[in-house]
């Protein structure tokens, strides 16, 4: 059918193509873009593995350590569905994982060898330790497991979903509904996860004393750490031929499968990507908020999760973090003064956000910008423009 | 090199519940001649080339190489060879002419290049972009392109494909008579190499750049061939009420 020349050159010798134009140095918007971009990473990680434990206490530097959490989350997210158009409602799910993984895992490891939590006894001194909590015994098994069961679940349920080309509301509802199925599950079996009161009174973290605020120190440089290179993997995501893809699947799923491509695999991608970052962030959670519990993890904290990647701006690379560490600090710091008030703050600042700039808090410099230049992209010229036209063709 | 490929219809039905929107339709695409589908609103246009597409469930046969059209998925039909358009031009609204055209060009890559950046463009990104005009443009997000250039993306978009089979739904509507001709010409310039299928409303565009042309109606076939037969066809007038073919087919 096709004949060796066409594999080699599918087109017809139309016009003389000069060889030597194809090397094009690639545009200097995007290619500066995307430095600046990484300059920004590099900014960001100064502040928060430098400046931030140089400057403040360890209560606030602990704070920042928990924000970082929900921030990582807020990243994945970003990814999923500011990229990829996936309404991630149930984030809560693998932040869940990896934090019941940790908060096992240190239950066990505060307990002693061969002892079974605390809690437990409480309800049965007798009872053995529940075979699913045995291999959370080994670090490295939890290691693996923060990991892996986001991997697992995220995969399994990614592929049944859109496979089935399940998207849109729907996929929100489901996700969300997830979430809230596991925070009730959770919460109703108190005898095996500790139940609506949560796993807590931690005293160790893979051997370092919990009390030693150096170790606490420690943990938040992980967890920043960690935090960054969630940053650096998007931002090589959205620089790749996969965070084309993806995006060019968000807005056109039926134009992708016409290009050859089976959606499915893209959008699985991304979101087996946000759930293992959804998971490192509850794992981390653990020791440095010092508690979990379903609270964390049922629909309010998933759709906490997701606010602050909308109200930084979803799509961006740095929306979805800042918001995320503003979000967090605005609870905790409003709601040392004013219990519950956030709660109000945060609705306030959503309409206005929503109302200003829906595209999020990170969109509103380029917005400023384009309104300036008043070189907002004519919309919808239906008559086409002859001039444009012309210009093509030059 | 012309006319060794060809996609072969025979006794295509498109049954809605019903209602047949293409009717035992017989109808042979050829290499190298640009082939348009007419006739009013509801004929089955667009609905005959969904089934050999994929998107609607036809039963018949349509023969492409040794492939059986329509047993196969979209993707699969893509990857075969076989591209489209559709009448709202749908590129990638955020994405710029050389990422559109760059991703069309991606169902070969291996997973692990994907994840890397596009370093320079690729020789057949460049070439398509040359042929379809937008090497000027390269950097422009597509949503911000003038309607006719969407759809010139489009087809760009299918010549990175190497798509050998192109059904291009109502292309030139909405264009300018400028815009017109130059989507006129390229088709010429595109179609030796190529089976090329137009769906189109607008007769001046037909009259200058048929080569052969089927008249549908009512889901089926009612009259093919040149230009010239189609316009002396007594039941091609009779369908279109006597009046002028152009009066009718406007929408």
């Amino acid at each position: 059918m096709s004949t060796p020349t066409d594999v080699e050159s599918p087109f017809l010798p139309v016009a003389a193509t000069p060889t030597d134009r194809r090397r094009l140095p690639r545009s200097s918007p995007r290619l500066s873009r995307d430095t600046v971009s990484l300059i920004g990473i590099g900014v960001f990680a100064v502040l928060m593995l430098l400046v931030a434990p140089a400057v403040l206490s360890d209560f606030r530097l602990n704070n920042l350590g928990k924000y970082a959490c929900w921030a990582m989350v807020a990243v994945g997210i970003g990814l999923a569905w500011g990229r990829g158009g996936m309404l991630v409602l149930g984030q809560g799910v693998y932040f869940a994982l990896g934090a019941y993984a940790m908060a096992m895992h240190l239950t066990l490891e505060t307990a002693g060898p061969d002892a079974i939590p605390v809690f437990m006894i409480l309800y049965d001194p007798l009872a053995p330790l529940p075979g699913f909590w045995e291999p959370f015994r080994s670090g490295a098994f939890t290691l693996l497991a923060v990991v892996g069961a986001p991997v697992l679940l995220a995969g399994t349920l990614g592929y049944a979903i859109f496979k089935r080309r399940v998207k849109g509301a729907y996929f929100a509802i489901l996700s969300q509904a997830l979430a809230v199925a596991l925070a009730y599950l959770i919460g109703g079996t108190i005898k095996l996860t500790g139940g609506d009161t949560g796993l807590s009174d931690f005293k160790y973290f893979f051997g370092y004393d919990l009390s030693d605020p150096i170790n606490k120190r420690m943990i938040y440089s992980i967890t920043a750490g960690l935090l960054v290179l969630c940053l650096l993997v998007v931002w090589q995501l959205y620089r790749s031929r996969f965070g084309e893809l993806l995006v060019a699947t968000r807005d056109a799923e039926e134009r992708v499968r016409f290009l050859g491509h089976d959606p499915a695999n893209i959008k699985l991608v991304a979101y087996v990507t946000a759930a293992v970052m959804a998971s490192i962030g509850g794992a981390l959670f653990v020791p440095i908020a010092g508690i979990i519990s379903p609270k964390e993890i049922g629909a309010a904290a998933s759709i906490f999760l997701i606010a602050g990647a909308a109200f930084g701006g979803r799509a961006t690379l740095f929306g979805p973090v800042l918001g995320a560490l503003l979000l967090g600090y605005g609870r905790s710091s409003l709601s040392e003064q004013w219990e519950n008030g956030w709660i109000y703050v945060l609705a306030l600042m959503f309409i206005l956000v929503t109302l200003l700039a829906p595209e999020g808090v990170a969109s509103i410099p380029r917005r400023a910008a384009g309104l300036l230049g008043s070189l907002r992209r004519p919309t919808e010229s239906r008559p086409p423009r002859n001039t444009a036209a012309k210009e093509t063709k030059s | 090199m012309t006319g060794q490929d060809y996609v072969e219809v025979q006794g295509l039905t498109v049954d809605f519940d019903g209602f047949k929107a293409n009717e035992e339709v017989d109808v042979t695409f050829l290499q190298g001649r640009i082939h348009f589908l007419i006739g009013p609103n509801g004929a089955g246009k667009t609905t005959l080339v969904d089934a050999l597409t994929g998107l609607v469930k036809g039963t018949g046969r349509a023969r492409y190489g040794n492939l059986d059209l329509l047993s196969l998925k979209s993707h699969q039909i893509s990857r075969a060879g076989v591209g489209r358009t559709f009448q709202t031009a749908t590129v990638f609204e955020e994405l710029s002419v050389l990422q559109n055209l760059d991703i069309a060009g991606g169902v070969h890559r291996k997973a692990w290049g994907m994840l890397r950046a596009r370093k320079g463009i690729p020789d057949y990104v460049q070439e398509a972009m040359e042929t379809v005009g937008l090497a000027d443009l390269r950097d422009r997000p597509a949503g911000v392109l003038a309607h006719g250039q969407k759809q010139w993306l489009e087809i760009g978009m299918l010549l990175v494909q190497d798509a050998k089979v192109m059904f291009l739904d109502e292309t030139v509507a909405g264009m300018s008579h400028e815009e017109r001709d130059e989507t006129g010409e390229l088709l010429r310039r595109i179609a030796p190499s190529r089976t090329i299928v137009v769906i189109e409303h607008d007769m001046d565009f037909v009259r200058n750049h048929a080569d052969f042309v089927t008249v549908l109606h009512a889901g089926k076939v009612l009259a093919e061939g040149s230009v010239a037969d189609i316009q002396g066809n007594p039941r091609v007038q009779e369908v279109y009420l006597g009046r002028n073919i152009e009066e009718v087919s406007h929408e």
